[in-house]
């Protein structure tokens, strides 16, 4: 299992959602991703892309005006 | 022997009528998945996601929503480089601003058919409906979107099918083509009552589109962008920057960028370092970009004067600008405000 980060700071949606996409397209079930971001979007759209997609939010923490949300690869079926 | 379960990309935009094609699709037991586009024009979710006011709206994105109600998986494509060349020399032309939107929805089909091929996919649909936009869905144009994109007869539209010839996934029995639309025209009423049929009752209602190239005052300070550096170039943060703030342009060579309230300011300051930037350290107001060159003492003192005049400076008191350029260094300037009389009206783009 792999453990990786992204980082969607100052980008606004839905590019932090193509960004975590884009990572877990190379990734296998099971590995996680930890992405940042800045844009309090992603808070309802990264939980919505995962829900849709098969893959699990972990949780999410803010740090000053950043969102950390931790993603865990699942097998592509809802 | 049973057929294999055929499989169909269908565009999804975030509106109605993209939602209710997929969901007829899905009735007819067609496996299902949503692509989305993603330009760098898209109105969804920016301006609510900078500014302050519009933080009470809700920040989903439709196209996540509309994927979530039907159930099935969406795909969202950056084409933010490729589209420039759509948006630069578009073969249709433009519609009343800089909307490109016949040679975009080809574009878009054409984006879907490689996705289609690459994934092992059956066929395309689209939400369209013959006479719904004046540009790219009209009769003549749907031959057009299914040839030029290379999609030719495994594109579906499944809310006006009965208004055009059958396509291969009738033909072969993969749909019902009694079971599809004949909606045409610009009434939304046969989209709502369908709606109805399914009990959907929330949807997005985008007025005009969900493209800023189709809204007058954002087309006029593009091809403003476009004159002032002489060629018809841009980078995603110059079409976001766009989106933002009042642009005011006194001088051919520059412009500034006034942040409107507390959230453009925020989203500015992400662009300090790319640009000359002041703000008043005497008084309240903006953060302001200069996207230019400021020629001399009189640019600068003119850009420091209307800087001072968005903030809250009392009548007869002077302002305190700070001017900080890009190699690091800074400036202070004792202005005063310039009076509202003398902006003159042609600077400010809108």
């Amino acid at each position: 299992m792999s453990r990786v980060q992204v980082d969607a700071r100052r980008l606004l949606c839905p590019m932090p959602v193509i960004r975590l996409q884009n990572r877990v397209n190379e990734l296998q079930p099971g590995d996680e991703v930890e992405i940042t971001c800045t844009d309090p979007g992603a808070l309802n759209d990264i939980p919505a892309w995962c829900r849709i997609n098969g893959h699990a939010v972990l949780g999410s923490r803010r740090q000053g005006n950043e969102w950390i949300i931790e993603v865990r690869v699942g097998d592509g079926d809802r | 022997m049973s057929q294999p379960q055929r499989k169909a990309v269908a565009l999804i935009s975030g509106g109605l009528d993209s939602l209710l094609a997929a969901r007829v699709m899905l009735d007819q037991g067609i496996h299902v998945e949503g692509i989305n586009f993603y330009t760098g024009f898209c109105v969804e979710g920016h301006t609510h996601a900078i500014r302050k006011k519009d933080k009470a709206k809700p920040k989903r994105n439709n196209a996540l929503w509309s994927a979530e109600q039907l159930g099935i998986k969406l795909h969202i494509l950056d084409i933010v480089e490729e589209y420039k060349e759509v948006l630069l020399n578009p073969q249709h032309g433009y519609g009343a601003n800089m909307n490109p939107c016949l040679d975009c929805k080809i574009f878009m089909v054409q984006k879907a058919q490689e996705w289609m091929e690459k994934h092992g996919f059956d066929f395309i649909i689209t939400g369209e409906v013959i006479g719904q936009r004046p540009m790219s869905q009209r009769k003549d144009t749907m031959p057009v979107v299914a040839r030029e994109s290379g999609a030719l007869d495994r594109l579906l539209r499944p809310l006006c099918a009965k208004n055009l010839s059958p396509t291969l996934p009738e033909r072969e029995g993969w749909v019902d083509r009694d079971k599809l639309f004949g909606f045409s025209g610009r009434s939304r009423k046969p989209q709502m009552e369908l709606a109805l049929h399914y009990g959907i009752e929330e949807y997005a209602q985008p007025s005009g589109g969900c493209c800023f190239l189709t809204d007058e005052s954002y087309s006029r300070k593009l091809v403003d962008l476009w004159q002032a550096r002489g060629e018809r170039k841009y980078e995603l943060d110059d079409i976001m920057l766009l989106k933002v703030g009042r642009h005011i342009r006194p001088r051919p060579h520059f412009k500034l960028i006034v942040g409107r309230e507390e959230g453009e300011n925020n989203f500015l300051e992400g662009y300090r370092k790319q640009f000359i930037h002041m703000y008043a350290t005497s008084h309240n107001g903006p953060l302001v970009l200069v996207d230019g060159c400021l020629d001399g003492e009189a640019d600068l003192q003119l850009a420091a004067r209307l800087t001072a005049r968005y903030c809250k400076v009392p009548p007869g008191e002077l302002a305190t600008i700070e001017v900080n350029y890009g190699d690091g260094t800074q400036q202070q300037l004792q202005v005063v405000p310039l009076p509202e009389p003398e902006q003159k009206l042609e600077w400010t783009l809108q």
